[in-house]
């Protein structure tokens, strides 16, 4: 039932490709997912977010020293192997320090037509990041339009928010359904499903979503093992996922960027259209690189492990990534001592030590478990 | 005594550069014994706007804090295992971790002056790196929950500054203010806050002066000797001694060497620059290099941290010049003093390497260096942004770059004999022998 966005997801690059073959439009690489696809599909651009491959690389140490973390690096290293030699244009929304190199050296090393870097609010909870983020769109857009070589209508914008709010309201029934005794759908499903909609057009996409959601609810699988919520860094490490849905567990959230903060609430198309965008990404559940002063994702966590029954949570830390180290602990603690659910801490690279991991999570599972090992 | 190609002497300030830092820490510890207030935040915090509490408002600045403990490699270490015993990652940045590790000890890095960690009143913090805000905001957990006000400067780099960017960084400021009165139940006094506000223009500018006094060869400062005078613009940018200091002390000091040719370097012969904070613990460095005659006469660090500096009428760059206006009102206070720190040099990288490297090739060219130290600092990312990138282009504008990996605040991430032979390499790869002492 999910074959195809398991086939997007592992074929990224040959999709992109047919697409442009396909529609003759331009295709985009963002690096973050702050980026307003919104403004992207309201052009016919596809916006493709730049990820990893998961494998050693040996390319970007000149580019990028090497305490910075390990998926920006591996991000670069896709450009400048030549993996996406299809994008006619890069852009990034501002957010952490770490993925914007991959973004700069990108812009020095490896020619596009289109390279845009849109500064955007850190300070999300001061009531002026709407508005100053309002001026910063009304620029990209000026950009972009430039660019493509025409203007963006608010018809344009209109469809373009759609597309995408029609996208996130389709993942979140699905993800609704994942709230069941016994879930039908697994979590490596669930990741494949989010990543390959940020790589994917998502009129498509929606489609598929639409075709999946009618025989969803009638799906019975066997998905009665424990119920995990993963949460951290960037994380699509499938490998990883199945590996513990393997033990017998089962993720049935997370809080990723690359899962349910994606797509978590939509745009309000009721009021002027930037300004509803701006809203969005202001008011969407921030990346800890933004959640300051006060840490409102505790909340949201604490939310999600109630509303989806969540026995224990395993923290992804990729190494080196500050924003998410600097709460880890708070995490842990709110977790553990405020709502009594168990975690496990793992630190990890683009390439995921599965062996490793596979003890730490066995060891885990025995302590959710509580067997009686003698 | 050896003889030397050029004359050298102390600094007549250089005492007085020692005292004005001890005072601040001790101003600071003490600040409630007078009735007074103390806050904690960042080294380019706008510390101008809480001056407006009064005169008795005393600060303590984290980076140069944590350079204090680092040059302290025995309390780092210390401060450094009780933030990993509570979990936090060692690759965070060290002066936070110094900091909090004062924190969870209650030990104050001058001992002198508390027996206890001086715990701040509030917490005011401005935000480029993804380290500035979360710092205080697990600082305010390890304190007990102190109050945090944050301003996001993150607007995009100097040359495409607008109206609307100014605007989001004013109406934080003003929010600001509020917050202040709330949280410390003062009325704001808006006559201090204009005159803090000139203070860090005087401060700002004659500190760039005094760096741009080193183009003269031979170099009247080194950079070890740098660190003891730029340190008082990182503590309090807006107070009248800082900018007193650089003004009527330290500038004319230095231009009377250039005038009688004093150098820092006697027998200087190769002039260097290096990047980011030094390994704090491991400033001997800066000796051995002496031994070849080379001096670092500065980095876009120590030169832009807290100097501003722009386009001289001759086409080289030069110390930013004072705004000729009069503040009249809070609201052009806050403008002014936004829209000067929005150009500070060491803000503009973090959004491009291109920008940083530009300066820094012309600081090779105008300083007449033979070569660039480059410090992979793995203590802070916000300064190590892009260093490979600028490694790569300052190369390509033909000048020899020694790169070295090690850490401002923690000592166990250097290694100093590696370094030292590094040097040698470098040193032999310029053709620059060591003088025989």
């Amino acid at each position: 039932m999910f074959e195809q966005f398991e086939s997007w997801y592992k074929n990224r690059h040959e999709y992109a490709k047919k697409w442009k073959e396909r529609t003759g439009g331009k295709v985009i690489g963002y690096f973050c997912t702050y980026v307003p696809e919104e403004i992207l599909y309201a052009a016919n651009i596809l916006p493709v977010r730049i990820l990893g491959s998961h494998e050693p690389q040996d390319v970007s140490e000149p580019h990028i020293f090497a305490m910075f973390c390990p998926f920006c690096r591996d991000c670069l290293a896709q450009g400048l192997k030549g993996r996406f030699d299809y994008l006619d244009g890069i852009t990034i929304a501002q957010s952490c320090l770490h993925i914007r190199q991959a973004f700069t050296s990108w812009d020095l090393h490896i020619p596009t037509d289109f390279s845009y870097y849109l500064p955007h609010p850190m300070n999300v909870q001061s009531p002026h990041a709407i508005p100053y983020l309002t001026e910063e769109l009304k620029l990209f857009k000026k950009a972009i339009e430039e660019w493509i070589g025409h203007p963006i209508t608010e018809e344009d914008l209109k469809r373009g928010i759609e597309i995408v709010n029609k996208n996130r309201r389709l993942m979140k029934e699905i993800y609704e359904l994942r709230k069941k005794p016994n879930p039908p759908l697994t979590g490596l499903e669930a990741m494949t499903m989010v990543v390959s909609s940020q790589m994917t057009d998502k009129e498509e996409h929606n489609k598929e979503l639409e075709a999946v959601l009618q025989k969803l609810p009638l799906r019975n699988i066997d998905n009665s093992g424990e119920r995990l919520m993963i949460l951290g860094s960037e994380d699509d490490d499938t490998e990883f996922i199945a590996m513990v849905e393997n033990l017998g567990a089962r993720f049935v959230i997370d809080d990723h960027c690359t899962g349910s903060r994606y797509f978590d609430n939509e745009v309000n198309a009721n009021v002027d259209l930037l300004e509803a965008i701006s809203e969005r990404y202001v008011k969407r559940i921030p990346c800890p690189s933004k959640d300051w002063p006060q840490r409102t994702r505790l909340d949201y966590i604490v939310q999600l492990a109630k509303d989806y029954d969540v026995q224990g949570a395993i923290v992804m830390q990729m190494k080196f990534c500050d924003p998410h180290e600097l709460d880890t602990i708070a995490i842990k603690e709110t977790l553990e001592n405020d709502v009594g659910i168990p975690t496990l801490f793992l630190e990890f690279d683009v390439t995921v030590p599965i062996g490793q991991f596979k003890t730490r999570v066995e060891a885990f599972l025995e302590i959710i478990r509580e067997e009686d090992l003698f | 005594m050896v003889e030397t190609k050029y004359p050298t002497e102390a600094l007549k300030c250089w005492n007085k550069a020692k005292e004005l830092r001890e005072k601040y820490y001790e101003d600071y510890a003490k600040a409630h014994e007078k009735g007074g207030i103390r806050w904690a935040g960042g080294a380019w915090s706008f510390d101008a706007i809480p001056a407006g509490l009064g005169e008795d408002v005393y600060s303590l600045t984290g980076e140069p804090y944590g350079a204090s403990v680092a040059f302290n490699d025995k309390f780092a270490q210390e401060c450094h295992e009780a933030t990993e015993a509570k979990g936090y990652a060692r690759d965070l940045c060290s002066y936070m971790r110094n900091y909090w590790g004062s924190a969870i000890l209650n030990k104050y890095a001058f001992p002198q002056f508390s027996d206890e960690f001086p715990k701040p009143d509030f917490m005011w913090q401005d935000h480029i790196c993804c380290s500035h805000a979360k710092w205080y905001q697990v600082a305010s957990d390890l304190e007990g929950g102190i109050p945090l006000f944050s301003i996001d400067v993150s607007v995009g780099p100097y040359e495409q500054l607008t109206d609307h960017k100014i605007n989001y960084v004013v109406k934080q400021m003003h929010d600001g203010i509020k917050w202040l009165e709330e949280v410390t139940g003062r009325d704001y006094d808006d006559e201090l806050l204009i005159k803090a506000v000139y203070n860090e223009f005087r401060t700002c500018h004659y500190w760039s002066a005094i760096c741009t006094l080193n183009k003269t060869i031979p170099a009247p400062l080194d950079e070890k000797s740098m660190y003891s005078l730029y340190v008082l613009g990182t503590l309090k940018k807006s107070a009248q001694w800082t900018a007193d200091f650089y003004e009527k002390e330290l500038y004319p000091d230095i231009q009377d060497r250039v005038k009688r040719g004093i150098a820092a370097v006697g027998n200087e012969q190769c002039r260097v620059m290096t990047d980011t904070q030094p390994p704090w613990a491991f400033l001997r460095v800066f000796r051995y290099l002496e031994q070849y005659g080379c001096v670092s006469i500065g980095s876009l660090y120590t030169f832009g941290l807290i100097g501003l500096w722009e386009d001289q009428e001759d086409g080289t760059w030069g110390p930013r010049s004072i705004p000729n206006i009069e503040l009249t009102n809070r609201d052009e206070a806050l403008r002014a003093l936004a829209e000067w720190n929005l150009s500070k040099p060491e803000w503009q990288h973090f959004y491009h390497p291109k920008l940083k490297s530009d300066m820094m090739i012309r600081i090779a060219r105008e300083w007449k260096l033979n070569g660039v130290l480059l410090h992979f600092n793995r203590g802070c990312e916000g300064l190590s942004l892009g260093i490979a990138e600028n490694r790569l282009a300052i190369q390509k504008a033909g000048f020899p770059v020694m790169p070295f990996e090690g850490n401002m605040g923690d000592e166990r991430e250097f290694d100093l004999p590696r370094t030292m032979k590094r040097i040698d390499t470098f040193m032999e790869s310029l053709g620059v022998e060591k003088f025989k002492i």
